[in-house]
């Protein structure tokens, strides 16, 4: 969808609205609810998306008044913003230009980002529009290395994330075609690895040069653009993707983000997530196989004790190896995070656990 | 009865009971004893047992007979087609150090005839009729005697009783005392005055020991400002000892209807009263004492009484027995009376407490309720009710009640009365107001006013400051203040709507401005034009409104 579409689009929310004040309708904007209750999992397209469940924002509805007022103030900065060609801002940026009080009040049209953030939210879901699409961008984490060339097409820049020393290439907040695009790349694989820390020492050991991949990371939950960008390098140039976390229950889910995508952002999923992804450790089984000292074992919590039930009921989950490596992770009572796998040797895990899991195709779906 | 005191509230409770007057036990007991050594013995049952108290009592006495002399000339003048003027009654007290000071109270009421005015004042049972039943204020009460009594015990000087009964005739006065050994007047000085501020009317003034509370539940303000509320007619002056003077002013011309009086009806008449009624009757034979003498029993009912009694219907009443009484009235407990007849009872009427609340609280919302007369025990009853909400009554602090009986004001014993239980065993939540755990005092901006008017009034003890708690009577209290919560709950819930929807309207109106500046972002429509739709909308859609 180009900036123009997206600009007509808004402008139609304002024209439909402004009718119904017009015609002496109830003014009410149709907004596609974003919670669990409406988020299924697509078991054949393995990805997490949204339900056909809309909710009516009314203006003369005491309880929505004021969250109508906001979403219509947010739609029309957006449009004003995209008009003007105005750079991409952060969305405490947006929060900061609507802040202001309501005239005749000392009430603030915001009282904090959250609520602004939540309205986006709805507004990208409104339109069927993604918020780098509506210019604005979340501050995104990623760093990646590995041979591809990429053009910053807003500036110019040619960037080769070969030579982009210790630290690694940043990833942008807005990753798709029109200002990130892929000049060539030689990979044969992309390595995701959940922590930094594992991410760093892999970079040092010029992993990606020897085993020809890209390195990424999301250090931890991913933010949007390394999973838009995961998700782009995988389908444009049908790469493998392998996602290597810690041995929890959050390692695990993180890599259904990466995978299927997430509950919060179900709408997002078709474009953010990874279907292919496949999941290589580490797993209980490994602690055995690859004979790991104990000084490994962390013991799990009540919490994340708690949150395996949770995960293993998400439909997502439920296929019969997932089910199994949650019951033995549960039986197995400790968590191994990725950083530990240095105890064994430092080179442990570029050398020998990842060729061999590759290699082998242990992994799991 | 021997002259043993009540022990407890329950003794004071059986003494009360209908058919033996307070009056009747009084004369029993002086007979054994002086005056004074009763009062000493009595002086809790008389109201006299705190120098508060006694503050309150000795204008109460006064005050009560005020009104109540006013009201029978008014009924007396009216009844002739005569001019009358309204009750005014003015309370004046004066410190004069030490605890002791001088209560002066003066209407303009019919003055007393001078030949009667030294008993009216000075004996202890003057002017109580033991045979008739009637609503009054003073009614059960001891009297103002006991007032000039107390003023004698307490400070050794005599009462000052100033009288005028026509624009034509001398004010005189007299200075009086009781002669506690033979309980007769003892007048120590009179003369005629020479100025009275009225054509008619009398004032009395008494120095006491007493202790003056300027304001609160039991001030004589309080006692004053609740006796003007119930007696809307009346004008009612305090001057403080601080020389302060505080005007209740008369808020109505209308006059509460008049009270007959009426013979005992057989249902309320125990022992004592039979052979105190048989003693003084005129007549001549048991028959017609039983047929002239009780309301509701017939000829035919006289001798079937007497008949089961086994007393000769001819028999002279001045000689029946004890156990010839006892089994009369057995007999009558047993038999089907009609209920006594109810014109016998004045309210303080509808529109007179909305009147007096409304002035009183400035309140926002007054509901009053008023029952139709019922009957306890053979007495007439009925009970009226009231509830003010809002204005000048606190919201954060628990509901007062306050509490009438004939029109006079209960300000001690609350939570012996009946009232009280009632008012605390209702749910007040499901109407409007906060109370923990649905029981006991409810907290808002609400003044309850709880009225009972009877021939005869069931308190508690002899100081007549609780109502006792009978069936019939608690029945109609619930049924009067079920009625009131109601209204109520009706007022709040129509004025809540009301809030809300103003608050809706305010709401819409508030957030238009920024509805314009988003939708003028959006669709680059002029913002003048943009604003008249979405403000014409919303005032077109509730009024009003707009920016």
């Amino acid at each position: 969808m180009s900036d123009i579409e997206i600009i007509k689009k808004l402008e139609k929310v304002g024209l439909d609205v402004l009718d119904q004040f017009k015609t002496e309708k109830q003014p009410n904007i149709n907004i596609p609810i974003r919670s669990l209750s409406n988020v299924y999992f697509d078991a054949k397209q393995g990805l997490i998306k949204l339900g056909d469940k809309v909710q009516e924002r009314a203006y003369f509805n005491i309880a929505q008044t004021k969250k109508f007022m906001q979403t219509i103030l947010i739609a029309g900065q957006i449009r004003d913003l995209m008009k003007q060609h105005k750079p991409a801002l952060d969305t405490r940026q947006l929060f900061y230009i609507l802040r202001g009080t309501i005239p005749g009040t000392n009430e603030d049209v915001f009282n904090e980002q959250g609520e602004s953030d939540g309205i986006i939210e709805d507004v990208e879901v409104s339109i069927d529009a993604l918020r780098e699409q509506l210019k604005l961008v979340a501050v995104p984490k990623g760093i990646m290395a590995g041979p591809i060339l990429i053009e910053d097409t807003h500036t110019g820049d040619i960037l080769d994330y070969t030579k982009m020393g210790t630290a690694g290439g940043a990833i942008p907040p807005i990753v798709e075609e029109d200002a990130f695009k892929i000049k060539s790349c030689s990979a044969k694989y992309i390595l995701v690895v959940e922590k930094y820390a594992v991410w760093n020492l892999l970079n040092q050991e010029r992993y990606w040069k020897k085993n020809n991949c890209l390195l990424i990371t999301g250090k931890g939950q991913p933010a949007r653009a390394e999973r838009r960008l995961v998700s782009r390098l995988a389908k444009e140039l049908k790469l493998p993707v392998y996602v290597f976390c810690d041995m929890d229950v959050y390692g695990y889910y993180i890599y259904s983000v990466y995978k299927q995508g997430s509950i919060n952002l179900a709408f997002f999923s078709e474009k953010a997530a990874t279907p292919s992804a496949k999941y290589i450790g580490f797993c209980v089984d490994d602690f055995k196989k690859f004979d790991l000292p104990k000084s490994v074992l962390m013991k799990m919590d009540k919490g994340d004790l708690k949150r395996i039930e949770e995960v293993k009921n998400y439909d997502w989950f439920k296929s019969k190896e997932w089910q199994g490596e949650l019951d033995k992770l549960k039986n197995f009572g400790h968590k191994i995070e990725s950083d530990s796998l240095v105890t064994k040797s430092i080179e442990f895990t570029a050398n020998e656990y990842l060729p061999t899991k590759i290699d082998n195709k242990m992994f799991l779906n | 009865m021997s002259k043993k005191e009540p022990e407890s509230a329950k003794d004071a409770e059986k003494a009360s009971e209908i058919g033996e007057t307070v009056a009747d036990k009084i004369a029993k007991d002086i007979k054994q004893t002086s005056v004074a050594e009763f009062f000493e013995r009595n002086r809790h049952l008389l109201g006299f047992d705190s120098k508060i108290k006694a503050m309150i009592t000795c204008i109460k006495e006064t005050v009560d007979n005020s009104i109540d002399a006013c009201e029978e000339m008014i009924f007396l003048n009216k009844e002739k087609k005569l001019d009358y003027s309204l009750p005014e009654v003015t309370v004046k007290i004066k410190s004069l150090g030490d605890d002791r000071f001088t209560i002066s109270v003066m209407d303009n009421g019919p003055g007393i005839v001078k030949a009667e005015l030294p008993q009216v004042f000075t004996r202890l049972l003057y002017g109580s009729k033991f045979n008739k039943i009637k609503q009054g204020r003073g009614q059960q009460g001891i009297g103002v005697s006991a007032a000039v009594l107390y003023s004698q015990l307490t400070t050794g000087k005599a009462t000052h009783v100033v009288s005028k009964i026509g624009a034509d005739k001398p004010a005189y006065y007299y200075d009086l005392r009781i002669n506690t050994v033979e309980n007769k007047p003892e007048i120590v000085g009179s003369g005629v005055i020479e100025k009275f501020k009225y054509d008619h009317g009398t004032e009395v003034e008494m120095e006491i020991a007493g202790t003056y509370l300027s304001k609160g539940d039991k001030s004589p303000y309080e006692y004053l400002r609740r006796t003007s509320i119930v007696n809307p007619h009346v004008r009612i002056v305090l001057i403080t000892p601080e020389n302060k003077k505080i005007t209740f002013p008369r808020l109505t011309e209308n006059l509460p209807s008049p009270t007959k009086a009426i013979q005992p009806h057989p249902y309320g008449v125990e022992v004592g009263l039979l052979i105190k009624m048989a003693q003084f009757t005129k007549t001549r034979t048991m028959q017609s004492f039983l047929t002239d003498e009780f309301s509701r029993i017939g000829p035919k009912t006289a001798k079937d009484i007497l008949d089961a009694a086994k007393v000769d219907p001819r028999y002279k009443p001045t000689e029946i027995t004890r156990e010839q009484a006892n089994k009369i009235v057995d007999i009558m407990q047993k038999t089907k009376f009609m209920s006594p007849p109810l014109d016998c009872l004045s309210s303080i009427g509808n529109e007179a407490l909305k009147k007096s609340l409304k002035s009183e609280f400035d309140a926002e919302f007054v509901t009053t309720v008023s029952r139709s007369p019922s009957v306890y025990r053979g007495m007439p009853f009925l009970v009226e009710a009231a509830l003010a909400y809002g204005g000048s009554l606190p919201a954060e602090e628990q509901v007062k009640v306050i509490r009438y009986g004939n029109k006079v004001p209960l300000l001690y014993d609350a939570g012996a009365c009946a009232i009280t239980s009632i008012v605390s065993g209702i749910d007040w939540r499901r109407y409007g107001l906060t109370q923990t755990g649905g029981r006991g005092a409810p907290t808002g901006p609400v003044m309850i006013v709880v009225h009972m008017a009877s021939t005869w009034m069931p308190y508690t003890s002899e100081s007549k400051s609780a109502i006792a708690h009978y069936d019939p009577i608690m029945k109609e209290m619930k049924l009067a203040l079920l009625d009131c919560a109601r209204n109520l709950r009706i007022y709040l819930s129509r004025k809540h709507k009301a809030q809300r929807q103003k608050e809706r309207i305010s709401t819409f109106v508030r957030y238009a401005n920024k509805l314009v500046d988003g939708i003028v972002m959006l669709t680059d429509k002029q913002k003048d034009d943009v604003n008249k739709v979405i403000n014409g909308f919303i005032s077109k859609k509730y009024g009003g409104g707009g920016q």
